[in-house]
């Protein structure tokens, strides 16, 4: 975690441009004293090092600091553009464990047979696929042309949000017992989750693939089969079960990616999430704010890897007894 | 060769990447030859629909889009090149350092390599490419240096397994240098695993670089480059040959290393999956 400080905070101090000249106007800039007393409110008056142990003192008292762009402390930019993000790659994660496992098992099954090369074939296309433009198309053709998925943004223009719970408009809308509300939030954000998901769901249909076939090798599956057991049953028991563990440790990690990965999507369905707020600080130089997407995207990244590693020690029993 | 059970050439997906591959690259050498109009002529007022002349229509300011493809390829291919070789030198000098010394030094390098790879991509690229300002050259070093851990970590891999071999310590013992046992022993047994990689992280290298143009933090716009006309579509949705062609562009190169990469797995397996599981 201090690496991940300590990384972010160097990326900061690659800036070869002024960030008091980006948020600064012309005539502000021309002011020495306006100049001095912004560097002072940043603290960047004083010498590197010191700004680096003055960032992680105030990062240990949950302090992010102060975006310069939205002139409100990081933390709750944050907590502002987090919920609507994490409902994002929610979504996406759900599809992406749906479609990623059917199309796992149907090319395990159908090995180097046709479905299975037509699964190969599809996948690393998924994988290929620049998300940006997957973006642009689908908005091209399920909004303007086929109008089945409404425009960009999180809701309808106008509507109200619902009264803050969560931050996820789903859930908000829901235990507020607002139906419409919930199904609008919820048309809003289908096609940016399908979008998201593509990659993930590919990745998973390679791996469920991968780690059933592994499996089939095994002697108890032949044992299985030895001793009579329906094809399905030793499928569904002997193989499947197994093949879960693995897949919930990747599904973890590509969660995580998620959350990261979604800069793109957000960016051009208009997604008011994180990877806009990375995106915005990254082009305004909004060092606070780069450092705290960052730090906090990179923190959720850990958590989840820690989490999975406990998860599995829950799932497979033959690590409980080490 | 023909025989060769293994050969590259029985594969069909890696005979439709090297295809596709060769493709792009002949367009790229010969780009003033193909392209039907200069890339960067401009018509003002004219924002047509393709047709006979124009066949992939034009942009906002007239300028052909099929020569823009075309020359477009001539930014994307060297630099996605230059990218990959880049990240594999970094990453393997520095995976070879820490697994072949080991000790502190490999601690410290490792250390570094899990706190890079800790980091969500896009983001430090990001956060790079804009903190060095917005320019191609930039976006490549921000891809280069979200990369090359990846392949740290497989020649580390790879290291470690062979370095106690006995064909390495005949040599030492024969007085081979450290250079001479990393460069003309190891070398060969690691280069096949790290090609593979490389194949396959070019396609993910080149799909980041378009991503940053995208964003509007790599190639500027009057260039031809493909992220930044897909990018120039978005701002005019409605006009779906703006983004369409230049993306497919991107689809279809990504999509010939990702096979060419895939292909040359299956051959070099099972050693490799190994080593990249690792």
């Amino acid at each position: 975690m201090l690496g991940i400080t300590l990384i972010s905070f160097s990326v900061t101090q690659l800036v070869p441009g002024d960030p008091a000249t980006l948020n600064l106007g012309q005539s502000a800039m021309s002011n020495p004293t306006i100049v001095a007393t912004w560097r002072a409110k940043y603290g960047l008056d004083k010498p590197v090092p010191e700004q680096y142990i003055i960032y992680i003192n105030h990062l240990l008292h949950g302090d992010l600091g102060l975006s310069q762009q939205s002139r409100r402390p990081v933390s709750s930019d944050l907590a502002e553009y987090l919920p609507a993000t994490f409902e994002l790659a929610t979504v996406a994660i759900f599809f992406s464990l749906l479609f990623g496992l059917l199309f796992g098992i149907v090319a395990a099954m159908t090995r180097d047979r046709w479905p299975d090369q037509i699964i190969r074939f599809i996948t690393l296309t998924g994988v290929s696929v620049p998300t940006f433009w997957l973006s642009l198309v689908f908005f091209y053709l399920f909004y303007f042309k086929l109008s089945w998925f409404p425009s960009n943004g999180r809701l309808d223009p106008g509507s109200d949000t619902p009264i803050t719970i969560t931050g996820m408009f789903t859930v908000d809308a829901l235990l507020h017992g607002q139906f419409s509300l919930f199904w609008q939030a919820f048309r809003h954000l289908m096609l940016p989750a399908i979008v998201l998901a593509i990659y993930t769901i590919a990745v998973l249909t390679r791996f469920t693939r991968a780690s059933i076939l592994e499996i089939l090798h095994n002697d108890y599956v032949r044992a299985a089969r030895a001793k009579g057991l329906p094809e399905s049953l030793v499928i569904r028991r002997h193989v499947l079960r197994p093949a879960l563990i693995s897949i919930v440790t990747v599904a973890g990690v590509a969660f995580g990616n998620l959350l990261a990965g979604s800069v793109l999507v957000e960016n051009v369905f208009s997604w008011p999430g994180v990877g806009q707020y990375a995106y915005r600080s990254s082009i305004g130089l909004d060092l606070p704010g780069i450092m705290g997407v960052s730090i906090v995207v990179a923190g959720i990244f850990i958590t989840m890897n820690l989490l999975v590693d406990i998860a599995y020690r829950f799932i497979d029993p033959s690590l409980r007894h080490e | 060769m023909k025989k060769n059970p293994n050969s590259p050439w029985r594969q069909p997906l890696a005979v439709i990447g090297i295809t596709i591959l060769s493709l792009w690259i002949l367009i790229a050498i010969f780009a003033p030859l193909i392209a039907t109009a200069d890339p960067i002529a401009q018509n003002y007022g004219e924002l047509l629909a393709p047709n006979a002349h124009n066949w992939f229509g034009t942009d906002s300011v007239g300028r052909d889009v099929l020569s823009r493809v075309i020359y477009g390829a001539r930014i994307t291919l060297p630099l996605s090149m230059m990218l990959v070789i880049l990240s594999m030198i970094i990453g393997s000098i520095i995976g070879a350092i820490a697994g072949y010394f080991g000790g502190w030094l490999d601690s410290i390098l490792m250390r570094f390599t899990d706190v890079v790879l800790a980091f969500p991509g896009i983001i430090l690229a990001m956060a790079v490419a804009a903190a060095l300002g917005p320019e191609l050259r930039n976006a490549v070093f921000a891809v280069v240096l979200v990369a090359w851990p990846t392949y740290a970590r497989l020649v580390r891999g790879l290291i470690l397994s062979s370095k106690n071999a006995d064909y390495v310590t005949s040599s030492r013992l024969l007085g081979a240098s450290t250079m001479r046992a990393l460069f003309v022993d190891l070398r060969p047994n690691i280069s096949g695993p790290i090609f593979v990689l490389a194949a396959l992280e070019a396609g993910n290298g080149m799909l980041l670089l378009s991503g940053l143009s995208f964003l509007g933090l790599g190639a500027r716009p009057p260039s031809a480059e493909w992220g930044t006309m897909v990018s120039a579509g978005a701002n005019n949705f409605d006009k779906w040959w703006l983004a369409v062609f230049p993306g497919l562009a991107i689809l279809t190169a990504v999509l010939a290393f990702n096979f060419l990469g895939d292909a040359l797995r299956d051959i070099l397996d099972p050693r490799t999956a190994k080593a990249l599981r690792e």
